[in-house]
């Protein structure tokens, strides 16, 4: 169960920036006059780091430097990064798009991949031709697809239109047959981008859940690329965070997820500590659900936590209030050491209050969080800022169903629920 | 134990994904697996073409037939060609079945990297089936217009014109083997340059017209040693000249036949395709950045 199946060794992608154009023939010219000397391609010396703040010195850049990492059988790997760490190079590479500028990848079993489910269907051709065309692109024999025909038809849903040409049927339609091909697709290695999971929620959860069949029943060994937090989260056994085109971080799935939501531009955050009349704030996090300062998800744990010195601790009588905006400034809801009968007599100087939220159930989104500072004995507001810090929720398995709910349509907050059908 | 491991674990790797590139790397047990994919692109070619006409496959005749017609007008009525005893118009139709399916091999393979990018960026499979079937599938056109052409030859051989095929016509299938590796050859080269270049898309257009005229097409090239005798070397050395010209010979009896020719057209043929292999494998490994 545990061998080997794909080793990445010293991975490297050489981007040219800009335009072809004249520069190119001369550059190509060199390269070749270098190859016939027997020299190293004078260009891959050079070349910036794949960080797209800054403006590049050279016409090169290094998509990807040197990755590594080996896939073990059965493993679902996810590959998290931002947008241009270097994901989607790295899967071009992956299923033979394009070739590395160095490194080798070996591998044991067949690669499929699914850039994009649909490819090659010919707008003239009916459904069932689609089906063998697509089906023999994705690298499947006219024997195996004979074999799947009824069942990819009826997975797909369009029984009724399957000799008709493809070009006459609606978008919902094409995508439902194409991915009904893809599901069937049986390689050793599946690669799978997270534009599988474009379409509509309903098909998005259709797509997880084959997903999670073709990983968890089947055993099948899965690379999955994503910026889909939750999706990752149910799907993988394992993981690799990309930052400007290196692995920054391997692990399991969750260390992974924290790792990479805490990297996500939080980076303006309040310089403490933060003084006021009375005292100072020297510190407050936001913590996910393994303790990281970081973006949070939803259905999961999470904390808030606030350091106070308060110059004269034994004489007030802490009440901290925390609220959560939405960014039409709407309240969404209130987190207050008052209503929990948690109000302190401060003991000594440096006091921490840390709120303990057991299951995060405010809908995805990004929320302003104000902070309120209250001393109960002289009735006065030592500290109050509306907007003191951004917090972002991200979607996640709330209901530990697997099934994710999109951002959209959800309203302001979702509550445990059971069902019952008589 | 981890060293045993690591040592049979070497062994079997199904393949390598590297940056090398060997020069030429020609996988047939590859091809050999995708080969209902081959089948059903060319399956895709011939249906597709005509779909929604009315006229359907009835363009494959058409097109020949037709130009046929205008050459005959304006080459041998206007500009007075001579074509001896055979009748011109089968003498023109003759040149443009052979050179239709130089001509479509040539233009078919050379957008190979540019149409197909769509599918190419997305999936792999061995990139040589696409030029491939664009090779078989004007195989099956020049099928259908090689019986159009038949037509005409019994209807004028019954009508008592005095023609009839040399001993030659069993060359046949090595001519037809030529016109496609060239055009194979030639058009893989030219969609590998394209990834980089476009330039090369509009010398193809053009290129191609005047290559017809250079070739010996609408006209014998017993007519350019006779008129031009300077200038026959292009005819001599144009590969395609030679294969027009011996297509012609076979089947019609007519024209300038040297077996220096043919193997010159061979050798060319064969040359040129092991390069487009070549080139077109350097560039299948990363073509999708530049193109």
């Amino acid at each position: 169960m545990n061998n080997i199946i794909l080793t990445a060794q010293n991975i490297s992608k050489q981007y040219r920036l800009g335009v072809v154009g004249t520069g190119t023939l001369s550059h190509d010219l060199n390269r070749w006059w270098a190859s016939l000397r027997g020299k190293e391609d004078p260009y891959l010396k050079i070349g910036a780091e794949n960080d797209r703040s800054k403006k590049a010195e050279t016409d090169y850049v290094w998509a990807l430097r040197d990755i590594n990492f080996d896939v073990y059988d059965g493993d679902v790997l996810g590959i998290i990064g931002k947008n241009g760490a270097g994901k989607s190079t790295l899967l071009k590479i992956l299923s033979r798009v394009t070739s590395p500028t160095t490194g080798t990848i070996k591998t044991k079993g067949r690669i499929a991949s699914l850039l994009e489910v649909g490819t090659g269907f010919h707008p003239e051709l009916t459904g069932r031709e689609n089906i063998y065309l697509n089906g023999a692109i994705l690298g499947m024999t006219k024997a195996e697809i004979r074999e799947k025909e009824e069942e990819i038809i009826e997975f797909s849903g369009c029984q009724l239109y399957v000799d008709t040409p493809v070009k006459r049927y609606s978008s919902g339609m094409r995508v439902r047959l194409a991915f009904a091909v893809a599901a069937h697709l049986e390689p050793d290695i599946l690669v799978v981008d997270e534009v599988l999971a474009v379409g509509d929620a309903e098909f998005q959860k259709k797509a997880i859940g084959k997903m999670k069949d073709i990983s968890g029943n089947d055993g099948r060994t899965v690379l999955f690329v994503s910026h889909n937090m939750a999706a990752v989260k149910s799907l993988c056994t394992r993981g690799i965070v990309l930052e400007n085109g290196k692995i920054a971080f391997e692990g399991g799935t969750d260390d992974c997820v924290s790792y990479y939501l805490s990297k996500k531009d939080n980076d303006a955050t309040e310089t403490f500590p933060i003084k006021f009349d009375e005292g100072e704030i020297s510190k407050f996090v936001v913590l996910d659900f393994i303790g990281n300062n970081s973006n949070l998800l939803l259905g999961e744990r999470c904390s808030f936590e606030l350091n106070l010195r308060i110059k004269n601790p034994k004489s007030t009588r802490i009440n901290v209030r925390y609220q959560v905006f939405d960014k039409d400034e709407k309240l969404i809801t209130t987190l207050n050491t008052f209503h929990l009968n948690a109000n302190k007599v401060l003991e000594k100087f440096d006091q921490s209050f840390v709120c303990f939220i057991s299951k995060l159930k405010i809908s995805p989104g990004l929320y302003d969080l104000g902070i309120q500072i209250l001393d109960l004995n002289s009735k006065k507001v030592l500290y109050q800022n509306d907007v003191f810090s951004e917090v972002v929720v991200e979607s996640g398995d709330v209901f530990k169903t697997g099934k994710i709910p999109s951002k959209e349509n959800l309203g302001v907050f979702l509550s445990d629920q059971t069902w019952q059908i008589k | 134990m981890n060293s045993t491991k690591t040592s049979s674990q070497d062994s079997d790797w199904l393949y390598e994904i590297k940056a090398e590139k060997k020069l030429l790397d020609f996988n047939f047990k590859e091809i050999w697996r995708y080969r209902d994919l081959l089948v059903l692109f060319v399956k895709r070619d011939i249906v597709t073409v005509y779909k929604q006409t009315i006229l359907g496959p009835l363009w494959f005749l058409i097109q020949p037939l037709f130009t046929s017609v205008i050459f005959t007008l304006v080459f041998n009525n206007v500009a007075n060609i001579q074509t001896g005893t055979v009748p011109s118009f089968l003498f023109n139709l003759a040149g443009i079945t052979a050179w239709t399916y130089f001509r479509e091999c040539l233009t078919g393979t050379s957008g190979t990297f540019t149409k197909n990018a769509g599918i190419f960026g997305k999936v792999y499979f061995p990139r040589v089936i696409m030029p491939m079937s664009v090779t078989i599938s004007n195989l099956l056109k020049l099928g259908i217009q090689l019986s159009i052409f038949a037509g005409f030859y019994i209807y004028f051989v019954a009508s008592g014109k005095d023609i009839s095929p040399n001993a030659n016509l069993v060359l046949f299938p090595a001519y037809v083997f030529i016109m496609g590796m060239t055009g194979l050859g030639l058009g893989m080269i030219l969609s590998s340059l394209t990834t980089k270049y476009r330039d090369f898309t509009v010398l193809i257009t053009f290129g191609v017209q005047l290559l017809m005229y250079i070739s010996a097409v609408p006209f014998p090239m017993s007519e350019i040693l006779e008129k031009k005798p300077e200038y026959f070397w292009v005819f001599k050395y144009n590969p395609i000249a030679q294969i027009i010209e011996g297509f012609r010979y076979m089947t019609l009896d007519t024209g300038l036949f040297t077996w220096w020719g043919f193997f010159y057209a061979l050798g060319f043929s064969l040359v040129v395709f092991f390069m487009g292999l070549a080139i077109f494998n350097r560039t299948e490994k990363s073509f999708i950045d530049t193109v």
